[in-house]
């Protein structure tokens, strides 16, 4: 059983995202994301200042054995990336949804379809099923 | 006899199974113009008695002549147990493994080559080779692109040296992908770059730097990587695996070194044939590692702790990442790749000097001999490694016509690359060439200059 906290926003590809108090948007990808690519050995991130598409390329996490592509749940401008996971991917694996997150954004006007923990939840039991 | 396995049943079986009526439905796909009904021009089939004897009078055309053609491709001695263990059944496949990691023999000679390769050109890690010196351009130069986060722009800065049929090539590959590929300006004296001339107000995101240069001279590798590397540049080094032996390696020039090496492996024991099979190296730094393309061996333990070799970063590439992955290049040269681990191998370091120094003063020796011939001059001043560019006062095309004639190849005609410089010929003498042979050439030449310059009507 996946860990999910309440306060988050989730997305159909299993990303997560929380608003923070100044407004910018902080993603990762969920423990189910986590736990289904195995040990990460590299994170691609993008450059500060980048501006990102709802539903566009926004990094790249690497497992052993799958490298999978983190897309933009909502449009926006790249604010902070994680630097810590260039040298320590596996945080991703042991704190998805802390100091394991990939990068914040300044929401642009796109907010794109984002899930309830609820709603994650259900998609969650779907592929379990 | 066809060497199909699957009888006329097992074919209809396999297409029932798939609800498709024929073969060609599978194919459906392809819009009708875009295929081709009838192979003509293709000659009919001859029996393996016919193609035998037209092979053999064919190769017989071939001669067995002096070979001072370079520009690329060079002819060195092959010990002759390079390829009789190449092409043991063992190792005589072409293929990277399917079940890679259940072949572990060719894994290792896999990975001993890209030691020995990381050792040649001074850098971090080698992939298990690419198809030859001129996509190794392109690949690298796509990498850089990937790789270079600091530079947005997709100009290439080519450094005059660099192998014109590997520009060209470059810039077929990776042309549709919006990379340039321009050659900074030449210093007419030297035939190097000429750094009055640069402008530094350049934003490539690589500078390529072949060493020695296309044209026989030896680059100021350490200021032009400087250069490149201020411009936030990458720096990509070609170079020729033998000249490592004796020069200054990739890894190693300017303040930071080249961040990626490529080139021609052809050298180190495949022998000269019409282009190819030859094969491409490339090495990197291991901050790039990611953006490398193609094949990695690792080495590795099992579950047992013992020592093992894996194909490794395989997630980057085209089975997994599809349209994403880091390259569409997800073979190698394996067997040429083979021939060149067992041909390091048994010259070692010393031998592979040695070749090195013998081609070096084999060339030095022609050139003097060459220039002596008056009508003949070096092209450029300074230092050169073992091919030279020499100027003459009439068409190359017909010196090298009458050389033919008494079975020499004299060099490689650099008019149609380089118009600019008028009648030169680029000559190479590895250590294959004894001091007979060059005395041959020497003389050779000096016959056909005796002859009156006949000025054409």
């Amino acid at each position: 059983m996946s860990e999910l906290p309440g306060d988050l926003q989730y997305t159909n590809d299993h990303e997560w995202l929380r608003r923070e108090d100044d407004g910018n948007i902080t993603i990762g990808i969920t423990d189910h994301a986590q736990s289904s690519l195995g040990d990460l050995v590299y994170v691609e991130l993008p450059e500060v200042g980048q501006d990102v598409d709802s539903g566009g390329d926004m990094a790249v996490v690497e497992s052993v054995k799958a490298a999978s592509d983190v897309y933009a749940p909502i449009s926006g401008s790249v604010v902070a990336v994680n630097e810590a996971l260039s040298d320590d991917p596996e945080v991703i694996n042991s704190d998805p949804y802390g100091d394991g997150w990939i990068v914040r954004l300044a929401p642009g006007d796109d907010q794109g379809e984002l899930l309830s923990p609820e709603a994650y939840q259900a998609l969650l039991d779907e592929i379990d099923s | 006899m066809p060497f199909i396995p699957h009888t006329p049943d097992d074919t209809e079986e396999m297409l029932a199974a798939i609800d498709a009526k024929s073969i060609d439905d599978l194919f459906d796909e392809i819009p009708a113009d875009l295929k081709i009904n009838s192979l003509d021009g293709v000659p009919e089939a001859m029996s393996e008695m016919q193609v035998t004897r037209l092979m053999r009078d064919r190769a017989a055309m071939d001669g067995a002549p002096l070979c001072f053609i370079g520009a690329g491709a060079y002819e060195h001695h092959i010990p002759q147990a390079v390829w009789d263990i190449a092409t043991r059944g063992e190792f005589y496949t072409a293929y990277t493994p399917y079940q890679a990691e259940a072949s572990q023999g060719t894994l290792q000679t896999i990975y001993e080559y890209q030691t020995m390769i990381t050792e040649l050109t001074g850098l971090d890690v080698s992939n298990a080779s690419l198809y030859d010196g001129a996509s190794g351009l392109a690949e690298a130069a796509l990498m850089a692109v990937r790789s270079n986060r600091k530079v947005k722009t997709r100009n290439v800065l080519l450094a005059p040296g660099v192998n014109p049929t590997y520009a060209k090539v470059a810039a077929a590959i990776a042309g549709s992908q919006g990379l340039t590929f321009e050659f900074l300006p030449v210093q007419a004296a030297s035939g190097n770059v000429d750094f009055d001339a640069l402008d530094d107000e350049a934003t490539p995101v690589a500078v390529v730097i072949q060493q020695p240069s296309f044209l026989g001279t030896l680059e100021d590798v350490d200021r032009l990587t400087d250069w490149a590397h201020a411009r936030g540049a990458y720096v990509v080094g070609i170079a020729n695996p033998t000249s490592l032996a004796i020069l200054k390696a990739p890894g190693h020039w300017g303040e930071a070194g080249a961040d990626i090496a490529c080139g021609e492996g052809q050298p180190l024991g495949v022998p000269l044939s019409s282009g190819g099979p030859y094969f491409g190296y490339m090495t990197c730094k291991m901050q790039h590692v990611r953006q490398m393309p193609g094949r990695i061996i690792g080495r590795t333990i099992d579950l047992e702790g013992k020592p093992g070799f894996a194909l490794t970063l395989q997630a980057r590439e085209q089975h997994i990442r599809r349209s994403k992955a880091t390259s569409n290049i997800c073979t190698n040269q394996g067997l040429m790749v083979t021939a060149a681990t067992i041909y390091m191998s048994l010259l070692g370091n010393g031998g592979l000097a040695a070749v090195a120094r013998r081609s070096a003063y084999n060339t030095a020796r022609l050139v003097e001999g060459l220039t002596s011939i008056d009508g003949v001059t070096r092209l450029f001043d300074g230092p050169s490694f073992h091919e030279v560019a020499l100027q003459m006062d009439r068409p190359v095309a017909l010196v090298l016509e009458a050389l033919a004639a008494q079975d020499i190849l004299g060099g490689y005609d650099l008019s149609t690359d380089y118009p600019d410089f008028g009648d030169t010929l680029l000559v190479c003498a590895t250590e294959t060439k004894t001091d007979a042979d060059i005395d041959v050439y020497v003389d050779a030449m000096r016959d056909v200059f005796a002859t009156p310059l006949v000025q054409s009507a």
